[in-house]
Order: C-alpha cells, then sequence, then structure tokens
C-alpha cells in the first residue's frame, strides 16, 4: 500500500514536472509582452528530444549516455523520498534528510562528469562553477533543515512535516521564517535559476548548468532536461510543503490522496509563478558574487539553527 | 531602475506581440518529429548582421516567433533547424559543414537571406564560395536584403506546423 503511494506520487511529480516549467516560462513570457509557447511546450520539447538519436563528440566516452540516466535516477529517487503528497514512506529507504541530500549529491557529481566527459573547454567550466555551487549550497540545506528537525527530534522528513502539519504555530516561528528563507535561496541556485545561473542563456561564458550540456544532444539531452527539472519539483516541492504543510495526506486513504495532489499541484504551481515573475525583475549575479549571496544563505540558516535551540 | 518602476513599466506595456496571421500553405513537408517543437541553431557564416537583427526581431516580443513552438538554442547539438545567414565564405565553408555535422538527425537547414540563397550584394566576391547549398543540403530559403521577421517566421512555422 505504501509502495502505491509512493508509486502515484513518482508519478504525479513526473507528469507535474514539465506543467512546472511550462508555467514558469509562460509567466515569464506574458510579462515581458510576450504570447509564450503554451503550458505544454516542455512537454512536447522532451517528448520530441527522447525520439532523437543523440550524437556523440569525437573522443567522448560512456559517460556521455551514461550520465544522463544517472541523473534521471537520482532526480526520480529524490522525488519519491521527499514527502511531496503525503507522509507514509517506504520502510526499506529512510526518508531521511542526509539520505535525499546525499541522492541529490549523485546527480550533481554526475552532472559534473559530464561536462568534463565532453572534453571540451566550456563544459570543463561549467563544471568547476557547478561543484562550486554545490560546495556552497549543500551545507546550507543540510544547516536549514536540521534547525528545523531539532524540535521534532529527528531528521526525517515526513516526522518533520508531521510534527508541522499538527502544530501550525511553528510554521510562523523565527526559526522556521529563517531556515524557509535560506532553503529558497538554495534552491534557486542548486536548480539553476536567476540570480545563480541564467536557464535561458546563450553567452557560454556566462554559463553554468547549460555550459555542462552544451555537448549532449538527442535522448540524452532530453533525459538530462527531465532529470534537471525533476530536481526542481523535488527541491521546490520540499519548500512548499515546508512553508504550508496543509493538504498533505496524513493517511493512505483514497480521499486524502486525491486532496494532496490538488493541494501540492496548485502550491507547487503557485510558487514556481512567483519564481518566475521575480526572476523577471533579476539580473545574473556576477559569478564572483555568488558565494557572498549564498554565505548569506548559510548565515540564515546557521541563526535559525541557533535560534531553534535558544527560543524553544 | 526600482523594482517598482519595472513594475509599471510592465504594467503599461502590456502584450507587444503583433496578432496571429494564418500559416502561409506551402509544399514542403517537414520531418514529423519536429512537429510542434524546434530549437534553432543560428550560424553566422559571413554575414553583415542585417540579418541577424531581423532574425533576433523574429525572436523578439514583437513577432514572438517562441509562440509557434520555436526556439533559440546555444549549441548546434540542442538544435532541429540550424538558420543558416550571410554569403558563406572560404574561412567558414568548412565551420559550417561541421555546425551542421554536430546536429542530430532530423535536421533542418534554413538559408536566411539573399547572401546565403547564393545572391545578394557579396555574390562572386573573392572571398565568397558561393550559397549555403554549394556547401550543405538546404531545406528552406528565406528570401530578402535582409528578409523581413515576419518572412523568417514564416519558414520557422513551415517547420513545427503551427
Amino acid at each position: 500500500m505504501t509502495a502505491l503511494a509512493v508509486a502515484w506520487q513518482i508519478l504525479v511529480a513526473v507528469a507535474l514536472t514539465p506543467v512546472l516549467v511550462g508555467v514558469m516560462r509562460q509567466v515569464r513570457a506574458r510579462l515581458e509582452g510576450r504570447v509564450g509557447a503554451g503550458v505544454g511546450q516542455p512537454w512536447r520539447d522532451v517528448r520530441k528530444l527522447l525520439a532523437k538519436e543523440p550524437l556523440a563528440a569525437e573522443g567522448a566516452g560512456p559517460l556521455m549516455s551514461a550520465v544522463p540516466v544517472i541523473l534521471v535516477i537520482s532526480s526520480l529517487v529524490s522525488v519519491a523520498l521527499v514527502p511531496l503528497l503525503g507522509i507514509a514512506t517506504l520502510a526499506w529507504v529512510p526518508d531521511d534528510l542526509f539520505v535525499v541530500v546525499s541522492v541529490l549529491l549523485v546527480g550533481t557529481v554526475a552532472l559534473a562528469l559530464l561536462g568534463l566527459e565532453s572534453g571540451t573547454a566550456f563544459g570543463g567550466m561549467g563544471s568547476s562553477r557547478h561543484m562550486m555551487i554545490a560546495a556552497l549550497v549543500e551545507p546550507t540545506v543540510l544547516v536549514a533543515v536540521y534547525a528545523l528537525s531539532v524540535p521534532v527530534g529527528t531528521t526525517a522528513l515526513s516526522s518533520i512535516l508531521q510534527a508541522r502539519m499538527s502544530d501550525p504555530t511553528t510554521v510562523i516561528s523565527p526559526v522556521s521564517l529563517l531556515a524557509l528563507v535560506a532553503l529558497s535561496i538554495v534552491v534557486l541556485a542548486e536548480t539553476g535559476r536567476l540570480p545563480v545561473d541564467n536557464p535561458a542563456t546563450h553567452l557560454e561564458l556566462t554559463m553554468v548548468h547549460e555550459a555542462m550540456i552544451l555537448e549532449s544532444s538527442g535522448r540524452d539531452l532530453g533525459w538530462l532536461e527531465l532529470g534537471s527539472w525533476l530536481r526542481l519539483t523535488a527541491l521546490l516541492g520540499l519548500v512548499v510543503n515546508l512553508a504550508l504543510p496543509w493538504g498533505v495526506a496524513a493517511d493512505l486513504g483514497v480521499g486524502a490522496t486525491v486532496i494532496a495532489t490538488l493541494a501540492f499541484s496548485v502550491k507547487l504551481l503557485i510558487a514556481g509563478s512567483m519564481i518566475a515573475a521575480a526572476e523577471v525583475f533579476l539580473a545574473k549575479v556576477r559569478l564572483f558574487r555568488v558565494p557572498e549571496l549564498l554565505a548569506g544563505s548559510f548565515v540564515l540558516a546557521f541563526l535559525s539553527v541557533t535560534a531553534s535551540y535558544l527560543l524553544v | 531602475m526600482s523594482a517598482l518602476d519595472i513594475a509599471k513599466l510592465l504594467r503599461r506595456v502590456g502584450r507587444i506581440t503583433e496578432t496571429d496571421t494564418a500559416a502561409s500553405p506551402s509544399d514542403y513537408t517537414p520531418p514529423a518529429a519536429l512537429a510542434g517543437s524546434v530549437q534553432v541553431r543560428h550560424v553566422d557564416c559571413g554575414s553583415c548582421n542585417g540579418c541577424e537583427i531581423e532574425l533576433a526581431g523574429a525572436f523578439g516580443p514583437v513577432y514572438d516567433a517562441e509562440r509557434y513552438g520555436a526556439r533559440l538554442v546555444a549549441s548546434p547539438r540542442h538544435a532541429d533547424v540550424l538558420a543558416v545567414t550571410g554569403a558563406p565564405t572560404r574561412n567558414l565553408a568548412e565551420p559550417l559543414r561541421r555546425s551542421v555535422e554536430a546536429a542530430p538527425r532530423p535536421r533542418v537547414v534554413l538559408a536566411i537571406g539573399d547572401c546565403a540563397a547564393g545572391e545578394g550584394a557579396y555574390a562572386q566576391g573573392y572571398a565568397v564560395v558561393g550559397g549555403v547549398a554549394d556547401i550543405v543540403p538546404v531545406d528552406l530559403v528565406v528570401r530578402g536584403c535582409p528578409p523581413p521577421p515576419d518572412a523568417i517566421v514564416a519558414a520557422l512555422r513551415q517547420v513545427t506546423g503551427k
């Protein structure tokens, strides 16, 4: 029964992810005065890419086609582990904070290897930037969620979420607000959004994520796109559920699951639209100022941990 | 400019894009795999930058080629359509050939402008090889010097079928 719930969660996440990206692009297009390609465009793009044969650069090794698969698997596992729809989790894989962060890190490292594998200058440059950002992001994610775990006494995400659902006052406590702001900043950095990375850039020198996938094509590129978007769903889904824990299914009943699916879709799409609207006002920050931004978010997370011991 | 000023500007400007025109009929049949989604890589092989300005206009807010499912990308590996501009020079013939080879099949080569079609201001110049068709197989040609953005959008719509 739990396995069925987790399978449903993966299915919802995979179906919702292209819609999320489509909504984000559409909001941006409308604000820029354009008509936009429509919400279904990312899904059409991925479907077309998956049907195309990949071309590998001369001298590129087996990682070119292995990394996209690794990235998708790591994203799917994290989507399965993060409590997006319900707090029921598989008994044999803990939905522990450290497990989720490690699973995401597998995808991060795989992407960095892909950038090096193609052997182009831009790929390696993207990989080094990607690892720099990852090294600054991971501690903040761990510390911020750790702050939320202190009152609960466990680092299992479902238990944290359950505690927040049963006692809504913890959601607006200083600890929670500081941790959520810190988490939001690092989620933007981890998923390659503005102001850390520009997903629509054509200038190789400013690229981070795009630089690593420049040499991938066809089916490989399709899996890479889907894998990176699923990371966005997992991380953004975690943040919206921690910020607004209402609607998450407390049991495995059909009614609760339907409500949870609807509530999660609405929360995720609204959060995505808000990010896209905010991005219209933002420019990408200079690469050497990214550590300042991420150090700021780490400070917030650290203050949150301190507050969680002092204010409770 | 403060965020408030930008918000006011967005509100005042509203929708910029010109209204939809009916797709022009043509006898060109695009690859079925590209229906509804086309990624475009621009390849400049000796242009005067006139066509570049019009191509940028085609993807700008006024003509908005993106609403028909076409999107500019940064690498020929990601591309379905190679939009080639300019009179191909001897030095850029080989890079053009390699760029086209770098795009996965099915791919479409779109020659934009009179120069790319083998005519125009620089034809028969000592540095010019000829047209794009003399170097790589061309699927679609957009004429004009430079071609207006709506002609480029019309050609892209023939590929996306929207």
